[in-house]
């Protein structure tokens, strides 16, 4: 293949990234770089660093940490099991099912689920539990962004344990390592790069959530993407939105890099 | 390369026909160009009777189409492709649509109708001399509370949503003006107080209200209290008296402190193709037997004092809908406190909000 062909191939390639990457950043990052009445300034950021944006940005972590923690709890247990079982495939297919379904109406789903009268407290009745508010609660925010999430954790963990090789297994049984040991020091740390890309899939966009805020959360639970929603839809101060977002595309690049490093350290050793 | 090219002529050749088909068909049908009339409205917010009637009377053909949102209907209308002749946005909106041009002026000499409004409700802040509105409803902002959850106990004003038997009962709008408004007007303020003293101590008066409140949500509310999620809820008149409708438990209040005053008006976007049929419409709304049945069938509170004779007095003397005077004059239109004061309006929502229980 001559240079000139391979540079025609690029084409879309370039056109895309330009477009659809580059530009819509640049524009993001021009906006932020004019207040509510459209003068150059760097209030936004100023802004940013006030108590408010603060504990805003506290809570977008803490709760994007746990929902990553749940889901990688859930996820790696059942993606083994998954590699276990004799119609692997067609288990794997029955996870991801879900995703194709749309997110509003999922999440709508359980606000009839989590109600007062919904199934959830109809059986927590029946099991004389007693009734008990679950909508708009920390729990049923993390279990409802778990659900949601957890098909992302489970593929790159799934591919991960597909990728190993059987034999390092039976050579560690062969070496006298109990199962515990062998998990912990054969199959987890070449899973490992299969447990990054899960939490960077998971934690990246849990950290600018919003709509589930509402909806299951009902605005008790606030996150940077609610704050980015309110000021483009309802105050229409973009300035600020954008620089809530500049924050974040940094906040995730760093995490990208975090994590990306030492994936790159496993694969050679 | 050739079967792509024989594919788009194909395509192409069908567009062009599909094209002049529909051109037949709505010429057959009067649809061309001066003899229709698009309606952009929220849904179900007319007596469809009544557009019948006007087809009639007026020999128009009328398009009728709905919006959920303000925001939405303006972005429509703001981008053009849309021949919108007759939008109803709400009052706030107008504002922003006066500044941005999206309005064409209304020509009174062919309102002869708008007499019949009541004067209290024209040349408002919004629209001076109603150069380009002209109202369609009105409603208020208040309190709904099932009185069989509440054990028959009523609920009268904002202080008593303080409550402590009210730990977790409440739900309030997705709106920074509806709630910092009512934390102001419980404190006896303006809802367009903009004295910060006055804001922080509304901030903070609401901040001890957040143990009463099970959650801030949008349009989910009227589900969630038609079903008795929570038994109070801060909403519109016009969400209020929907889901009353829904359930017998349910009541409405307006706050004896005051409340806010909204209106959805009737306007002619620059979109119009048809200025002189969307004037004969609006005219044709204003009369007071038409805004009567209208009022009737949509439920909401008629601006038009003729028509209001016209209705039965259960419903024109249904003080939770016609508040009586002394009540009338508490409530307040949102005044446009500029984009700089909104925005500090939202930052004082989101404090809050994210105040912990």
């Amino acid at each position: 293949m001559t240079g000139r062909t391979r540079n025609f191939y690029l084409i879309p390639y370039a056109a895309w990234m330009l477009l659809f990457v580059a530009a819509p950043i640049a524009l993001i990052v021009y906006y932020s770089l004019f207040d509510i009445e459209g003068k150059f300034s760097f209030t936004n950021y100023q802004k940013f660093l006030s108590p408010i944006y603060l504990k805003m940005t506290l809570y977008s972590f803490w709760y994007a940490l746990l929902i990553t923690l749940f889901s990688l709890l859930v996820a790696y247990p059942t993606a083994y099991a998954l590699t276990r079982t004799k119609h692997k495939q067609l288990w794997l297919l029955l996870i991801v099912l879900p995703s194709w379904i749309n997110l509003l109406l999922k999440t709508y789903a359980f606000l009839g689920l989590f109600g007062t009268y919904g199934l959830t407290n109809a059986i927590l009745e029946t099991l004389g539990l007693g009734t008990h508010q679950i909508l708009f609660t920390d729990f049923s925010f993390i279990f409802v962004s778990v659900y949601i999430f957890i098909p992302f954790m489970i593929l790159p963990i799934f591919n991960a344990l597909e990728d190993m090789n059987s034999s390092l297994l039976d050579a560690s049984r062969d070496l006298g390592a109990s199962a515990w040991i062998t998990f912990r020091r054969v199959i987890f740390p070449l899973t490992l790069g299969g447990v990054k890309a899960g939490c960077q899939a998971v934690f990246i966009p849990a950290l600018s959530l919003f709509m589930i805020t509402r909806l299951i959360a009902g605005n008790r639970v606030i996150t940077l993407g609610t704050a980015i929603e309110q000021h483009f839809l309802v105050t229409q101060d973009w300035g600020m939105g954008s620089a809530i977002a500049v924050v974040l595309i940094i906040v995730m690049a760093l995490v990208m890099i975090a994590t990306g490093e030492r994936k790159r350290g496993v694969k050679d050793a | 390369m050739k079967p792509l090219v024989r594919l788009f002529t194909v395509v192409f050749a069908a567009a062009f026909v599909l094209m002049y088909l529909v051109a037949r068909l709505n010429s057959a049908q009067g649809l061309s160009d001066g003899h229709t009339l698009t309606i952009y409205n929220w849904g179900d917010y007319i007596d469809p009777e009544l557009i019948t009637e006007f087809e009639n009377e007026s020999g128009l053909k009328v398009i009728y189409q709905t919006f959920d949102s303000n925001e939405a209907m303006m972005t429509k209308i703001a981008q053009g492709g849309t021949t919108f002749d007759v939008a109803v946005p709400s009052e706030y909106a107008i504002a922003k649509m006066t500044q941005d041009n999206l309005l064409l002026p209304l020509d009174h000499s062919q309102l002869p109708n708008l007499n019949n409004i009541d004067p209290r409700y024209l040349n408002l802040d919004f629209d001076p001399d109603n150069r380009y509105s002209v109202p369609y409803f009105w409603g208020t902002v208040g309190i709904v509370y099932n009185s069989k959850l509440l054990g028959g106990r009523e609920l009268t004003s904002w202080n008593d949503l303080w409550d402590p038997s009210l730990r977790n009962q409440i739900l309030m709008v997705d709106g920074a003006r509806e709630v910092i408004g009512l934390g102001l007007n419980s404190l006896g303020y303006s809802l367009n107080d903009t004295n910060e003293t006055h804001l922080q101590e509304a901030r903070h008066k609401l901040e001890d209200l957040m143990p009463n409140v099970k959650a801030i949500v949008g349009d989910e509310i009227k589900m969630l209290l038609a079903n008795e999620e929570a038994a109070v809820g801060v909403v519109w008149s016009g969400d209020a008296s929907e889901i009353m409708g829904e359930n017998d438990n349910l009541d409405y209040v307006i706050p004896s402190e005051g409340s806010n005053l909204w209106f959805d008006n009737m306007v002619i976007p620059k979109t119009a193709q048809n200025v002189e049929g969307a004037h004969k419409f609006i005219n044709f709304m204003l009369d007071p037997d038409h805004a009567a049945r209208n009022a009737e069938y949509v439920g909401y509170a008629t601006p038009n004092m003729k028509a209001l004779e016209l209705l039965p007095e259960e419903i024109s003397g249904d003080e939770r809908f016609y508040p009586a005077p002394e009540l009338t004059n508490k409530l307040e239109i949102y005044r446009n406190l500029g984009k700089r004061m909104l925005a500090h309006y939202n930052e004082l929502f989101l404090e809050v909000k994210m105040h912990r229980k």
